[in-house]
């Protein structure tokens, strides 16, 4: 028997799809100032950017609002239990066409691993990259702080940040299509709804 | 200056007070972290400061950002010499003195018309709406004087040089016209010869008798200067700081002007991070090699999944067709 269960919610999926519209324009916008390729030109890129910056400072602030006070904060807890498994499913496991060893619920929607992964995003990636993004555009203002940071040092932080973003965002992609059709895991973040399977749910 | 426009006097901006005029004073830098160059801080030294104070942009916070390190000038005058009114950019002393063979002065001319030979003046280049040269200055410059000993040099000897570096909170990057050209010098004595021009035939002047060392020697003694009698030719440099010409605004530098991987205007300034010329290759090369192994994997596994999923597919049709027999 397979049941539909609402996953995410309302606040959650446009928080999920606005973020990730944000974090592929900084990354696009900010690879042009980088120097890797041109696009809108210097000047809108930065302006853009920092814009977007901004958005995705202010959007933040009102996600941990909402984990804090609806507790779904939980669900980024790390655990080690059933990781391996986990792993070994995805190298080995879906080739055989096994179920994933994972039962998502509303109480528990993330497996082990991307617990994992998205807590290290959340707590280390993202919030280090804004504060680098930060410093970065208030960098003449740092003198008159009292700060010596050399703007050196904060663009190699933010770079090398925006390139294990981009390596993340890749796998993450990939991994959207691992569920019971290619796009099923899309459709449940855009609907908020998610076939589970009651059987293994047991 | 412009008719059409403001229609400024020189003395709009180069106010006289007393017979002092406002203007580039040698002796004080330019302002330094104020935020308006009034009198009472910087004297008579004038700047766009004076009137526009450090943050004239009020569209862009990223344009009044690079104002600290950054003069008006570099992105207001972004070429000069325009208007079809051509500059002399490199003057050879060491060529003059050819004549014809029936000793007639040699004058030619180069496509426009601008002098590029002459048997009294040598050879010269000239050039019109010029890109300026750019460099950190803090306003102050040291001058090679009459009489000084030319210091040991690499490359052309800097009759001026400028003063500040990236680290000087006063100093900014800076428009100039580099005047380049061969003088006379006197290698014995090391110093530049102050030579006698003008005059009549017999007196050892050069424009009469083209004769660079009786031309040395009359104006070295007039000088009260050492010569040692022998003359040869140095290639100099001279840093003329641009202000006038400033351009409409639409015209002002773009942002990739400066910020752009080769052939930036800034290209030769260095000792500093400038976004979008500078990164680390290292770090480069490290992510887009780490992007693409990603990839690569992905398709790997994505290819596996395909083929074993086609697989089981096809076991369990087999299936099927076993459990019908
Ligand atoms: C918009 C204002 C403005 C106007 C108009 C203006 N100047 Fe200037 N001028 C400046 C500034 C600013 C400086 C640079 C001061 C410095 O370098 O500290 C300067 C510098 C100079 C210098 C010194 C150049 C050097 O390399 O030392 C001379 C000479 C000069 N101006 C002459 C003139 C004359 C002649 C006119 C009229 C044809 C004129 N200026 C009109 C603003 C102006
Ligand atoms: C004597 C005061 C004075 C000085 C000195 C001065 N300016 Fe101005 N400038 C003005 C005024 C007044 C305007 C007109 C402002 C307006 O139209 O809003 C102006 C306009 C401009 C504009 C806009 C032109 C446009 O296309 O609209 C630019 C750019 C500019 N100044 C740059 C400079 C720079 C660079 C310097 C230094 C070399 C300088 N100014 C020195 C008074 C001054
Ligand atoms: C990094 C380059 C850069 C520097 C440095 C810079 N400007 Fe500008 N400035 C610009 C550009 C680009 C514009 C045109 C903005 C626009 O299109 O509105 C501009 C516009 C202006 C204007 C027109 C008013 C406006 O807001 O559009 C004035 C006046 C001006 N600049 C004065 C100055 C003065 C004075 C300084 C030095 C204190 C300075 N600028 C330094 C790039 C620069
Ligand atoms: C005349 C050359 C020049 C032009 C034109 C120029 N810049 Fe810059 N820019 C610099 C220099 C030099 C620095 C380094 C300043 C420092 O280290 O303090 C810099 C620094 C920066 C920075 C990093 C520091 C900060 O304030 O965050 C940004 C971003 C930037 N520029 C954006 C722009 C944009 C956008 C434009 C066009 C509107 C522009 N620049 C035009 C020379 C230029
Ligand atoms: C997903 C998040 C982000 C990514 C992937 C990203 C990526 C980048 C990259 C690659 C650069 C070029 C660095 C260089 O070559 O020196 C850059 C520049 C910059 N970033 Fe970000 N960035 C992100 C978020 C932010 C945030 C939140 C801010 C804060 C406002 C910010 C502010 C800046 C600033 C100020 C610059 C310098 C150019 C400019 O003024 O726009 N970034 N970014």
């Amino acid at each position: 028997m397979k049941s539909k269960v609402l996953l995410y919610t309302r606040f959650e999926r446009f928080w999920h799809w606005f973020q990730a519209f944000l974090i592929i324009f900084l990354l696009a916008t900010g690879f042009e100032i980088h120097g890797t390729f041109h696009m809108l030109g210097y000047g809108a890129a930065c302006y853009w950017h920092n814009l977007a910056g901004m958005t995705l400072l202010i959007l933040t602030a009102f996600a941990i609002f909402w984990h804090l006070t609806t507790g779904q904060w939980r669900h980024y807890q790390p655990c080690s239990e059933n990781l391996k498994k986990i792993a070994g499913y995805y190298c080995v496991g879906i080739m055989r066409g096994e179920p994933h060893p994972f039962r998502k619920s509303p109480e528990r929607k993330l497996n082990p691993l991307q617990a994992l992964s998205y807590f290290f995003l959340k707590v280390f990636l993202l919030p280090l990259q804004l504060l680098s993004g930060l410093i970065y555009y208030f960098y003449n203002d740092w003198l008159n702080w009292g700060f010596a940071l050399r703007l050196d040092s904060v663009a190699i932080v933010h770079t090398a940040l925006a390139f294990v973003l981009l390596i993340f965002l890749i796998v993450h992609i990939y991994l959207t299509t691992t569920g019971g059709t290619l796009i099923s895991y899309t459709m449940a973040m855009i609907t908020g709804w998610e076939e589970i399977d009651e059987e293994i749910c047991g | 200056m412009d008719v059409k426009g403001l229609n400024y006097a020189c003395t709009t901006c180069h106010v006289t007070k007393a017979h002092k005029i406002s203007g580039r004073y040698y002796s004080r830098p330019a302002p330094g972290r104020h935020q308006l160059a009034l009198p009472a801080d910087d004297g008579e030294r004038l700047a766009c400061e004076s009137c526009h104070s450090r943050s004239p942009h009020k569209k862009s916070a990223i344009l009044n950002h690079h104002t600290d390190k950054v003069a008006c000038q570099s992105c207001h005058i972004p070429r000069y010499a325009r208007g079809g009114v051509y500059t002399k950019m490199w003057w050879d002393w060491s060529s003059a003195g050819k004549f014809t063979k029936d000793g007639k002065a040699i004058v030619k001319k180069d496509k426009n018309g601008k002098l590029a030979y002459h048997s009294k003046k040598g050879d010269m280049r000239w050039d019109a709406n010029v890109v300026p040269e750019y460099f950190w200055y803090n306003g102050s410059m040291s001058y090679l004087h009459e009489g000084d000993r030319i210091p040991p040099h690499e490359g052309p000897l800097q009759l001026n040089s400028l003063q500040g570096n990236y680290n000087d909170p006063g100093a900014r990057v800076f428009p100039f016209k580099v005047m380049r050209g061969k003088q006379p010098y006197d290698p014995v004595e090391r110093m530049l010869v102050v030579p006698y021009l003008f005059g009549k035939k017999g007196t050892g002047a050069y424009w009469a008798d083209y004769d660079w060392k009786k031309a040395a020697a009359v104006g070295m003694r007039e000088a009260g200067l050492p010569f040692s009698g022998k003359v040869s030719f140095v290639e100099t440099e001279m840093f003329w700081p641009i202000t006038h010409m400033v351009a409409p605004k639409e015209d002002s530098l773009g942002c990739a002007e400066c910020h752009r991987r080769n052939n930036g205007r800034l290209e030769h300034l260095t000792g500093f991070y400038l976004p979008g010329r500078d990164r680390w290759q290292l770090l480069d090369t490290l992510g887009w090699v780490l992007s693409g192994l990603t990839v690569l994997i992905i398709l790997l596994h994505a290819g596996m999944r395909l083929v074993s999923s086609a697989r089981r597919k096809d076991a369990d049709t087999q299936g099927e067709v076993d459990h019908e027999k």
